[in-house]
């Protein structure tokens, strides 16, 4: 991410990680009914939402390309791509885009993730048709020196350091990413790895820019208060100009091999002063659930994770946690919105007095539990209700709901989906929810991270 | 849920006080109700029925700073036993009672306010109010939600005992604050918190949860009538006069200084700052648009732009004004490779004496009054952002015709103004800097 705001990052960190990770595609069909979904000559995907609470719009263009998509040994050209993006074009150069932004009051961040890399501007509605010809320009016209690559080559090295390699448990979490998928990018990290960040230049970031960013590859989201016929003309009057620059290829990346083995991760710091540890399985996503014909065992590990670890109802915050007191806490969430498989991550913290290896042992017996157990209609509705309430409030941001769309299509997903997605959450049954349970929940699928401070040893 | 006569209710909707307000820059569908509730609570409230929701932000006068000499942490302890059982609900009861309603409820210390927001679907209303009323009113502190939510808290606690910014803070607060409660952490530390007894809780809510020191802002699918009984249902019982301790005004360091903690991280962590103005200060408005400039201002700022920009030594640098009930401060940071930290503050300190002295051009100050009046209407744009705007105008008294006339005094502000506030906020250009990271840097002094 380009920008500098912690609470903007917060927000991003959020909906890239956790938000939809808890497979949260917002709907409520009285609020997005008017959803408008077209395509212009070129290929350029349109969305619509209207929205006419405040006389604003959120602009946002995202690309079908993020860091699961990167040249073998490039890792972070995509996410540096996303800042280099902002230096300017012949027509505006230096910048002048953002000053632009900032002049009509317009707030303007990027994000990228795995699958996709996003560009946006909050402004006053009447600014729109600006912003769309300035992000169609960057689309096809940027213009990259030495002198403005070497610095923010830089920056992103600096951002690293500052969210990972200042940051023990961050460590950790890109090494157990990196140990759970063996041959499928989303093992690397999206910042990238230092040794080859600092080797990126400029014509790494330029034939990646000539590759993927193009208007066939792009999808163009607005939300607020506008409408869509509108929208249309304006799209077609600046991105239907463009030309298709490239042909991306499918989206096909690497598979996993069969996984036989429970893997083990082990970091050891003087700055961890409390021990914690952190699980991830390898289970579908929304997208390859359907692809591969399991059609409602996403809606069902969006419940089940929220059964088992998904806040302080949940069997296993109840039994270890207020119960046992083996944890002083516990948590997950299933990471259901991707192109390619997803992941069921789980965390926890022991008590005093209980090891890691304790407390890892606890958690495996009560999850054998909670597989052999009955889950009741009214807990099962209970937690259907907040989870389907999650789509309710996330109406309450444009920024939100243009997000919700943008990460659905550009990880396989169609507008359909999400506007059916309450639907299907409340169709999964609590047999299905203890299936996808019993099928995933395969130790062999698994890493598991120990977090430990450098002078203690965890075995007791 | 008591249930109030008839002819009651009738006498009182005729006391409910009437004012409304525009907020222009969010167009005319945003309208500011201002009323007061027959228990005599002030609400202010933006009806709003597109989406079926309802969102009321709350906030006493009175945060950590209420804190007990010596127990660090209560306010924020107080807020984590918030949804941990209330009436005949123990705590699982209570927050299944919530899932299923799917409410939304989260309490919050700050250091000299205490807030609260919460979230309710239309069609559970008033069985979420309900919930919102015993947590408030009824909350039980039983013994074993006590002893995990503690463990919880020293967890954590413990867990960033070595982060480099938790290092920087308590760092930062006995240098700047010393004795002053400022200087405490909001959240306490591990010993602090290990002290706190039920009995702390007990009594901080007795003195902090009243109705003078209150304020209310709610966004939603609500009328003020039926807005008024449930604000007195879930209000209306908690003593009229809050107890406050009185807290002195800090006294904030005026010559520069620069401290370093070590510890053996790769990027070095600093944060930098002098005296800052108070809220209410006429020189406030001029001091907000010359820190814009300065560093406020996220792709713009001088610091932006020669930290980050051209020399590349921070993902992240900024500036800005914090003002406290006691205090006013100028604040910024940056976090840079251990190699580079001299060199990082050595050009943070001398943009911020160049700007002392030359202050800014005709042209930064128009730039910067074009982003501020444009972008004012981001902040209301979210029902939930509207309702933390009516709890933050109340909480800073800066009247209902603030939305109104913000936009105006940024307008107005003059090249004169901005040298005057440059001479008064960074008086020279000297600023205080702790940083914490490896042994590369050059204390003076």
């Amino acid at each position: 991410m380009k920008h500098r705001s912690p609470a903007v990052r917060l927000f991003a960190a959020l909906i890239a990680f956790t938000f939809l990770a808890a497979g949260l595609p917002g709907n409520a069909r009285a609020f997005v009914k008017d959803v408008a979904n077209f395509t212009l000559e070129n290929g350029m995907q349109v969305v619509v939402i209207p929205d006419h609470r405040a006389p604003v719009v959120t602009h946002m263009v995202w690309y079908r390309v993020g860091a699961a998509d990167e040249p073998l040994g490039q890792a972070g050209i995509a996410h540096f791509l996303e800042h280099l993006m902002f230096k300017g074009t012949p027509s505006n150069p230096n910048g002048s885009f953002s000053k632009y932004v900032a002049s009509v009051g317009g707030q303007e961040n990027a994000f990228t993730s795995s699958d996709y890399t996003a560009y946006f501007q909050r402004v006053a509605k009447e600014h729109l048709a600006d912003m769309m010809r300035l992000e169609a320009d960057r689309m096809e016209n940027l213009v990259l020196t030495k002198e403005v690559v070497d610095p923010e080559r830089d920056v992103i090295m600096e951002e690293r350091r500052s969210r990972t390699d200042n940051n023990p448990g961050a460590q950790l979490s890109e090494a157990l990413e990196a140990t759970l998928w063996f041959e499928h990018p989303y093992g690397r990290p999206v910042i990238g790895w230092m040794n080859e960040m600092e080797k990126l230049t400029l014509d790494d970031a330029i034939s990646y820019y000539d590759r993927y960013y193009t208007p066939n590859n792009a999808i163009l989201i607005v939300a607020g208060d506008v409408d869509a016929a509108e929208v249309k003309r304006l799209a077609e009057e600046t991105y239907g100009k463009l030309k298709r620059r490239a042909e991306p290829p499918p989206r096909v990346r690497p598979e996993e091999p069969v996984h036989r083995t429970h893997r083990m991760v082990r970091l050891e710091s003087p700055l961890v002063t409390q021990p914690s540890l952190t699980r991830s399985y390898v289970v579908p996503s929304y997208t390859t659930a359907d692809r591969e014909g399991l059609t409602g065992e996403a809606e069902a590990l969006d419940l089940f994770a929220e059964l088992l670890f998904g806040g302080s109802t949940s069997a296993l915050y109840q039994k270890l946690v207020v119960e046992d007191k083996l944890a002083v806490s516990i948590g997950g969430y299933y990471r259901g919105t991707m192109l390619d498989d997803g992941e069921l991550v789980l965390f926890a913290s022991p008590a005093p007095g209980t090891t890691l290896e304790q407390l890892e042992a606890a958690i495996d017996r009560e999850m054998a539990a909670f597989l052999k157990s009955e889950i009741t209609e009214e807990t099962l509705a209970r937690v259907k209700r907040s989870v389907i309430a999650t789509s309710v409030y996330a109406q309450d941001s444009q920024q939100t709901l243009a997000r919700v769309f943008g990460t659905a299509l550009t990880t396989g997903r169609t507008v359909d989906n999400v506007l059916t997605w309450t639907d299907r959450v409340r169709a999964v049954t609590a047999d299905e929810i203890l299936a996808v349970g019993l099928k995933y929940l395969d130790i062999n699928q698994a890493a598991t991270g120990y977090l430990l401070p450098a002078s203690a040893p965890s075995r007791s | 849920m008591p249930v109030r006569s008839l002819s009651f209710q009738a006498l009182a909707l005729s006391l409910l006080a009437f004012v409304c307000i525009l907020i222009p820059r969010t167009a005319s569908a945003v309208e500011i109700q201002r009323f007061t509730t027959p228990g005599g609570i002030n609400v202010w409230l933006v009806e709003e029925n597109t989406v079926p929701l309802i969102t009321m932000n709350f906030a006493w006068r009175g945060g950590a700073t209420q804190d007990p000499g010596g127990k660090a942490g209560v306010a924020s302890f107080l807020t984590v036993m918030m949804d941990e059982g209330a009436g005949d609900m123990d705590s699982r009861a209570f927050q299944e009672r919530e899932e299923a309603l799917a409410m939304r409820m989260s309490f919050n210390a700050g250091r000299d306010t205490l807030y609260g927001e919460f979230r309710t679907l239309v069609e559970t209303r008033d069985e979420s109010f309900e919930m919102l009323r015993l947590a408030i009113n009824e909350a039980r502190f039983d013994e074993a939600a006590f002893a995990r939510m503690r463990e919880q808290i020293l967890t954590g606690l413990r867990d960033s005992e070595n982060d480099p910014q938790t290092i920087l803070g308590r760092a930062w607060g006995e240098a700047v604050f010393s004795n002053h409660p400022y200087g405490r952490p909001v959240d306490g530390t591990v010993d602090t918190v290990s002290e706190i007894t039920i009995g702390d809780l007990r009594d901080y809510r007795a003195r902090i949860f009243a109705r003078d020191n209150l304020v209310i802002g709610v966004v939603g699918a609500i009328d003020q009538k039926t807005l008024a009984g449930l604000v007195d249902e879930v209000f209306g019982g908690l003593p009229l006069n809050a107890q406050l301790t009185k807290i002195p005004d800090a006294i904030i360091p005026d010559k520069p200084f620069l401290r370093t903690a070590e510890l053996d991280v790769p990027q070095t962590v600093i944060q930098f700052g002098r005296p800052g103005l108070l809220r209410d200060d006429a020189d406030f408005i001029p001091a907000y648009v010359l820190n814009y400039i300065l560093g406020g201002g996220s792709f713009s700022s001088r610091l932006y732009e020669e930290v980050r920009e051209k020399r590349g030594l921070a993902y992240s640098v900024y500036s800005y004004l914090y003002p406290l009930d006691h205090a006013g401060l100028f604040v910024g940071g940056l976090a840079t490779r251990a190699e580079r930290a001299q060199e990082a503050i050595d050009i943070v300190r001398s943009e911020i004496t160049r700007m002392a002295k030359d202050g800014p051009t005709e042209e930064e100050l128009a730039s910067a009054k074009a982003y501020l009046k444009g972008s004012y209407a981001l902040r209301f744009d979210t029902g939930d952002k509207i309702a933390d705007q009516l709890v933050q105008i109340q909480l800073e008294n800066l009247g209902y015709d603030y939305f109104d006339k913000r936009n105006a005094m940024i307008e107005a502000v003059t090249m004169e103004d901005l040298k005057r506030a440059a001479k008064r906020l960074l008086d020279g250009g000297d600023v205080f800097v702790i940083a914490v990271g490896r042994p590369t840097i050059k204390t003076d002094g």
